[in-house]
């Protein structure tokens, strides 16, 4: 439990080491340390991405509780801290965080819009500040703390797109941003209900008052006290995630964010809801949980099909891969509401895996944006002649994306479809209907992939394309080398989760017990 | 002796004699004799109380009121010089800027 | 020799890393040593497949099961109890499937040096060849099923890569290769879809996914019959060892049989090659003893302490692997939750079985799965030998034999996996009569040939089904690679035909070298004569004909029969009337088979060339005719490995139903079922009777009519018929009106106008963004401007309108304040003096 230490933990100098990159950044001049600049913001993410692993190594699989704790207290009439803590739920996320910042930081290296829209060093800075928040929202362990990092996450992003998007760069922006916010306000909301009947917004004190029955949130009905809780928090991240039918922002974002946007968005941003899902609406609610669960695993559903149904259709690669993530993010939500531990690693997992596959994907597109400057499908054609190496990688990261066994993909798919097949609420048809989702991802993803890189180069502007360079390599080859390593040996990341993910569903199954009303 | 009434009787009516002069009179010199004649008709009920009580706060007050008429004379005939200057009149009716 | 089983990593491994290298390096090492390399690999694993052969004929076919290194465990759930480990496994079914894929991939990886020669991309063809072989081994050696469905769904992903091998070709050739490449994959995850759900099943059924646990006995009564049979005549018992396994004093039969026989699985070793003669025993205690090949002597192992066990009863259910508990809980008649309601196990497993049927009509183009096979044929031939015809589509056959304990305790399904085999059979049986493409028949082929082995599989000949599944491979190979010799030599005949300039094809006679010019070196129509121009590949394809068409004494009559005969003899004592069924559906299919086989030849050997292309072919090169030849002696001998008892003295040369005791220790319900000479002589009469029928239509110059059509498309009473035929059956037709337009305008509304212009921009921007702009103005305007200002205002006109009226007051005049001052001054006076007054 929160311990006050007196000595920095791992786990703050991950947190704050981008922020200290970009208070560095600030004092750079743009003129005079052009250069300096973006080999600053790379150096502070690697740096940061050096402290996860070291923090990984270090983690304690075995213990299911919070590691690595940091507590100060902040406001302590109100009960608000700064507290933060790593658990087996959070581990895998902060290092898939710290791991895909770099590569998008690289691949803004040579990015054209960089150069025509200029002020370098705000973008980075913004990059290192978004890294800043995304790692306080899975180390936050007080609800408030979590909140503000939550909020915080959007400024960045939203002048990321604003500022370096395409066309209708602003309209995404701004819809990006009061989409998600409205969610929030939800959030706030049960947030200040939850933390003034507990007294305080610590989550293990939470947990805690709510394990030992001192804090009880009564549940006689879907929009009980409990259930209305659970909604508040639910739909601000089912917005984030996002789960169907709130994904109608996800499209423009994505399509008019530039490259390093998309990936950071699409790896880490869209995660930030289903752990959410995770670390509160599970935990503190499983009455509620228990009882929306088959509302909210057929939203996933829905947004498994529908995700692929759409995307088969779309013309815009940016989009068709936009579609995509509200598919596979539709597995991850439907496994944690699957509320095993099948269910639940296999969503963790799986959150990993996307951000990796999909984060390579909007590499890809961007590679091929920069040479050819549209995203139209129809632009290309026979790639994989021009560019083999580039085809050949394309092929291992679209492969893992549609779950091909050996790959990453496959093994969060299974577990997760295991957990839904085997689980008490949910069972046969979700699992069936979702699998039928299996087939579907096999046939968007391979026809684009068909359109792009197969066939005869029918245009010009395509016999000549630019080969690999070497920091496009830089970033490709990480990703298909994590892509094996999950999908042939993913025990290490397993490991990880166990204990901390038990905890959660012996909470979970604690409370099946007791709710009679389905 | 004879009675305070009396004496009291005969301010009152100065006052009144000095109450319509002021109300009724046009000219502005006549105006301030009409208030002279209000001051003194206060000046006599003033003594003849005094007298009365035997009382030297009346006496006393008499001077103060004198002096005050003196000073509130000076001052209004020198408005009235001034004002003659301006408009060749001293009749209040034709004194009437500051209506709102 | 007990550590030989670990060497089954290798096998794996090997080709692994020929693909690596050659992936990496593969421009580099030019044409010849990129091939060597790739069929090195595939050769290093056949002798690794060998090898393991020999393990289990040594150790009384003991199964192994062997951990891979640097592995620890796959997936691993601990909380929850979720183990399903990297695991291979050493039995007579593997090691039958390593040495039929690594074999006949083999000779295929040596004729594609010859095949591919010159072709642009040839190391990356040999890449994905390895790369096949590291995924179909991975399906047949792994010990789970998530293993297996790693193995499916990698093969589906090779063929992908094969059959779009040529995606770059011009014209729309390459888009169109495309797109066969695409379909296989998308029809194979609808049937991978069944598969995963069936997984889903043994799973949350079992708790595990293993076939078999370390130590659990897989055929119970093959270690039954040897315990009670072997005891006479005993030569000291040997328990052999395996990997982990309870050794088992079992005598051999015979001082002469080599005596082995241990553990609980033994199988006949049925050698595959002329590497391996045939030997083995009979699991019957009569002296039959096949003493020929190697002598290889009884193994006598010292016994160890380990106690003798003959049947799993010593291991609790739970500890057992997937069929294990199966049969348990088959006798003790459990029920399964599954949450909300419970089934019994017999219900279940029939879920099970249905699901798998499923995968195997994906994998094993089975209706209503099988209309990616013809399509690719736009792959390279040797693509189409080894995946679409060796290995990739036996693997759904090897689900369904791993599976017998599943299959027969599932009586429902069985009989519609027979009728699904059956018909499967017959349908594209008549539909390969009516095609033009030379691999088109032989894609067809393939289907129908799988639909007996899946038939057989229905009417529980699971020896037959992987009989049939072993000499098809042999002679399929063969005639695919035939095919592509005649498809080369054509080629070659049309180029230098148009490089020279002489005569005029029927198609395409232009001089100059168009890519266009529409000849297809694949129609049939354009051949002719070539039994003249390319004898050894005539003498191989007619070799791999009869095989086909059941011809005794080739391959497929053996196994063809021995399908008919079970089920026939399935119908007849099991009661079993999808036996008949099958058995009805699947002569006429042979009688079919016979037809259009004899019709190919006729049609490309036979008569004279009828174009300049045929004139001038000529024979291919050697890298590409021993392999032909090799298949052809194995399409010749190979059924004499699982010769039934009693037949012409046979089986005293080389055995009796050898293939099906190798099989036994394994496959728990493999019967060799007895000889039937009635139904052999009638299959082999309609067989010939129909060869001659196709050579009466065919032959003398009659292949191709005048207006380049069928013969029998000519004929009033059969015009419709062959004209569906070559329709073939309007499957894809129907297909795209069912599932592929719906699928495309679903998906185009539901992105354009659902998503997009209805949820997107009409809900959201114009519900809710005007909506709260309508509010937004609502506030601003009549509320905010009007309520809100106008009270403000409104305050202050009060002020000014009182003022203005105030204002009249001041009058300016000295009189009216001197009047208003006396009044007042009166005022005050009554007032104070009011109190007086009163009184």
């Amino acid at each position: 439990m929160p311990e006050v230490s007196s000595a920095i933990s791992l786990s703050t100098v991950v947190l704050f080491l981008p922020l200290v990159g970009m208070i560095v950044l600030l004092f750079m001049r743009e003129q005079t340390q052009g250069e300096y600049i973006k080999w600053t913001a790379l150096g502070f993410s690697l740096g940061t991405f050096a402290a996860s692993i070291l923090l990984w190594l270090s983690f304690n699989a075995a213990e299911p509780g919070m590691q690595f704790t940091q507590r100060l207290d902040w406001i302590p009439s109100a009960g608000i801290s700064f507290a933060i803590g790593v658990d087996g739920v959070s581990i895998l996320l902060i290092v898939l965080t710290a791991f895909m910042t770099p590569l998008a930081i690289i691949s803004s290296f040579r990015v054209h819009v960089l150069h025509e829209r200029g002020r370098e060093k705000l973008y980075f800075m913004f990059m290192l500040l978004l890294e800043f928040a995304m790692l306080g929202v899975f180390m936050a362990q007080d609800l408030f703390m979590f909140y503000i990092f939550w909020e915080i996450t959007l400024v960045p992003m939203y002048f990321l797109i604003g500022i370096w998007g395409s066309e209708q760069r602003i309209y995404a922006a701004v819809k990006f941003f009061l989409y998600t916010m409205a969610g929030s306000i939800l959030m706030l909301l049960a947030i200040l209900y939850v933390g003034i009947n507990a007294q305080t917004f610590v989550i293990p004190e939470i947990l805690a008052k709510l394990q030992s029955g001192a804090l009880v949130f009564p549940y006689d009905g879907l929009f009980s006290v409990q259930g209305a809780l659970f909604l508040g928090f639910f739909i601000a991240f089912a917005i984030k995630v996002p789960v169907w039918p709130f994904h109608s922002w996800l499209p423009d974002a994505h399509v008019q964010a530039p490259t390093a946007g998309s990936v950071i968005l699409a790896g880490v941003l869209l995660k930030l809801g289903t752990y959410g899902l995770v670390r509160f609406c599970l935990p503190f609610f499983p009455q509620a949980a228990i009882g929306w669960a088959p509302i909210v695993a057929t939203l996933a559903v829905i947004g498994i099909i529908y995700g692929a149904w759409v995307s088969y259709a779309q013309t815009d690669v940016k989009k068709l891969v936009a579609y995509s993530s509200v598919s596979h993010m539709g597995f991850v939500v439907l496994g944690i509401f699957a509320l095993n531990a099948q269910g639940i690693q296999g969503g963790i997992l799986q959150m990993v895996n996307h951000g990796i596959s999909t984060g390579g994907l909007f590499l890809l597109v961007g590679m091929l944006y920069e040479r050819r400057h549209t995203k139209a499908l129809n632009a290309f054609g026979g790639i994989w002649k021009v560019l083999p190496v580039f085809g050949g990688l394309s092929l291992v990261i679209t492969l893992s994306s549609m779950g091909l066994p050996g790959m990453n993909g496959f093994v969060g798919e299974f577990t997760i479809l295991l957990g839904t097949f085997g689980s008490k609420q949910l069972g046969f048809f979700f699992a069936l209907f979702a699998t039928l989702g299996v087939i579907l991802a096999a046939v968007y993803m391979l026809h684009m992939f068909q359109k792009v890189f197969m066939g005869e180069v029918v245009s010009e502007e395509n016999k000549n394309l630019e080969g690999l360079h070497w920091q496009e390599l830089a970033v490709l080859i990480p990703i298909v080398i994590v892509i094996f390593w999950i999908g042939l040996a993913p025990g290490a990341f397993f490991g990880s989760m166990d204990a901390s993910v038990n905890q959660v569903v012996q909470t979970v199954g604690a409370a099946a017990s007791t709710v009679v009303a389905p | 002796m004879v009675q305070t009434e009396a004496f009291v009787m005969l301010s009152a009516v100065l006052f009144i004699l000095g109450a319509m002069g002021v109300l009724l009179r046009r000219n502005a010199i006549l105006l301030f004799m009409s208030v002279e004649l209000m001051l003194n008709a206060a000046n006599l009920a003033l003594v003849a109380f005094a007298k009365q009580w035997n009382q030297a706060e009346g006496h006393l007050f008499v001077f103060f009121v004198m002096a005050v008429a003196a000073a509130e004379v000076a001052i209004g005939l020198a408005l009235i010089v001034a004002i003659f200057r301006t408009k060749q009149s001293i009749n209040i009716d034709e004194m009437h800027k500051m209506e709102g | 020799m007990e550590s030989y089983p670990q060497l089954v990593t290798l096998i794996v491994f090997i080709p692994l890393i020929g693909m690596t290298i050659n992936l990496f390096f593969g421009s580099r090492l030019g044409e010849r040593w990129s091939g060597i390399l790739g069929s090195g690999a595939a050769l290093l694993s056949f002798s690794v497949a060998i090898l393991l052969y020999v393990y289990l004929r040594n150790s009384g076919y003991a199964a192994a099961v062997v951990n891979p290194p640097f592995f620890d465990g796959w997936i691993r759930i601990g909380s929850a109890g979720v183990e399903i480990p990297w695991q291979m496994r050493v039995d007579t079914l593997s090691v039958t499937m390593m040495l039929v894929v690594t074999g006949v991939g083999s000779l295929i990886h040596i004729y594609s040096m010859g095949y591919m020669h010159g072709d642009a991309r040839f190391s990356r063809f040999f890449t994905y060849l390895n790369l096949f072989l590291v995924f179909m081994l991975i399906l047949v050696t792994g010990n789970n099923f998530l293993m297996m469905f790693v193995g499916w769904e990698g093969v589906g992903l090779c063929s992908f890569l094969l059959i779009g091998f040529w995606f770059d070709k011009a014209n729309g050739v390459g888009w169109r290769n495309s797109l066969a490449a695409r379909k296989a994959m998308v029809a194979n995850r609808v049937g991978d879809f069944g598969l995963l759900m069936a997984i889903f099943l043994i799973f949350w059924t079992f708790g595990t996914l293993d076939y078999y646990r370390p130590g659990e006995i897989a055929s119970v009564h093959w270690v039954e019959a040897q315990a009670a049979g072997g005891e006479h005549g005993a030569e000291g018992a040997a328990p052999a060892e395996g990997e982990a396994h309870t050794a088992e004093a079992v005598a051999p039969a015979e001082a002469v049989a080599p005596a082995e026989g241990e553990a609980h699985t033994a199988e006949a070793a049925a050698p595959a090659e002329a590497v391996a003669p045939a030997e083995g025993e009979a699991h019957t205690t009569e002296a039959v003893a096949p003493a020929e090949g190697e002598a290889a002597a009884a193994e006598g192992h010292s016994a160890p302490a380990e106690p003798v066990y003959l049947n799993n009863d010593h291991i609790l259910t739970e500890q057992l692997g997937v069929f294990g508990q199966a049969e348990r809980m088959l006798e003790e008649k459990r029920e399964v939750d599954f949450g909300p309601f419970s089934l019994p196990i017999e219900t279940v497993i029939v879920l099970i079985t249905l699901f798998m049927l499923l995968g195997a009509a994906g994998k094993s183009a089975q209706i209503p799965l099988f209309v990616w096979l013809p399509d690719a044929m736009a792959g390279p031939t040797p693509v189409s030998a080894l995946i679409h015809a060796a290995t990739m589509v036996t693997a759904g056959v090897y689900m369904m034999v791993r599976s017998n304990v599943f299959y027969y305790e599932a009586p429902f399904t069985s009989l519609v996996v027979t009728l699904i085999g059956a018909s499967t059979a017959l349908m594209a049986g008549y539909i390969a009569i009516g095609q033009w493409d030379i691999k088109r028949v032989l894609a067809y082929s393939t289907i129908s040939q799988l639909g007996f082995m899946v038939a057989a599989v229905g009417v529980g000949a699971y020896g037959a089904a992987m009989f049939h599944l072993v000499t098809h491979a042999f002679f399929k190979a063969l005639l695919f690679l035939g095919s592509g010799s005649v498809i080369h030599g054509m080629e070659h005949g049309h180029h230098s035909v148009s490089h020279h300039g002489h005569g005029h094809d029927d198609h395409g006679g232009h001089d100059e070298h168009h890519e266009e010019a529409p000849f297809d070196p694949q129609d049939m129509r354009n051949m002719g004569g070539l039994r003249k121009k390319m004898p050894i590949t005539f003498i191989t394809y007619l070799i791999g004909t009869l095989a086909l068409a059941g011809i005794f004494p080739f391959a497929g009559f053996w196994s063809k029969d021995e399908i008919l005969a079970d089920s026939w003899l399935a119908g007849l004592t099991n009661n079993n009337v999808g036996g008949y069924i099958a058995f009805g559906m699947l002569l006429v299919a042979a009688a079919f088979t016979a037809f259009y086989m004899w019709r190919q030849m006729e049609m490309v050997f036979f008569n004279g060339p009828r174009t300049e292309a045929a004139d001038h072919a000529h024979e291919s090169p050697l890298t590409m005719t021993i392999p032909l030849m090799a298949l052809g002696a194995l399409s010749l001998l190979g059924g004499f490995f699982n010769t039934p008892a009693n037949v012409l003295g046979l089986d005293r040369i080389f055995g009796a139903h050898i293939f099906t005791s190798f099989l036994q220790p394994t496959v728990l319900h493999a019967h060799a079922g007895e000889f039937q000479p009635v139904i052999a002589i009638g299959a082999l009469s309609l067989a010939i009777a129909a060869i001659f029928l196709a050579r009466s239509i065919y032959g003398k110059g009659k292949s191709v009519t005048e207006h380049n059509s069928d013969p029998l498309a000519e004929r009033a009473e059969t015009g419709m018929i062959w004209r569906v035929a070559n329709a073939r059956l309007y499957w894809d037709e129907t297909y795209f009106r069912l599932f592929e337009n719906p699928f495309n305008k679903i998906s185009v509304f539901l992105a354009d106008t659902l998503d997009w212009r209805f949820w997107h921009d009409y809900v959201h921007n114009n519900v809710i963004a005007k909506g709260f702009n309508a509010i937004g103005g609502l506030l601003s305007k009549p509320v905010d401007l009007g309520i809100i200002d106008g009270t403000v205002n409104g305050v202050g006109a009060l002020a000014r309108w009182t003022s203005g009226k105030m204002r009249r007051s001041q009058t300016g005049y000295v009189r009216t304040y001197a009047v208003t001052l006396m009044l007042g001054v009166v005022l005050v006076i009554v007032i104070l003096l009011l109190p007086m007054l009163q009184r």
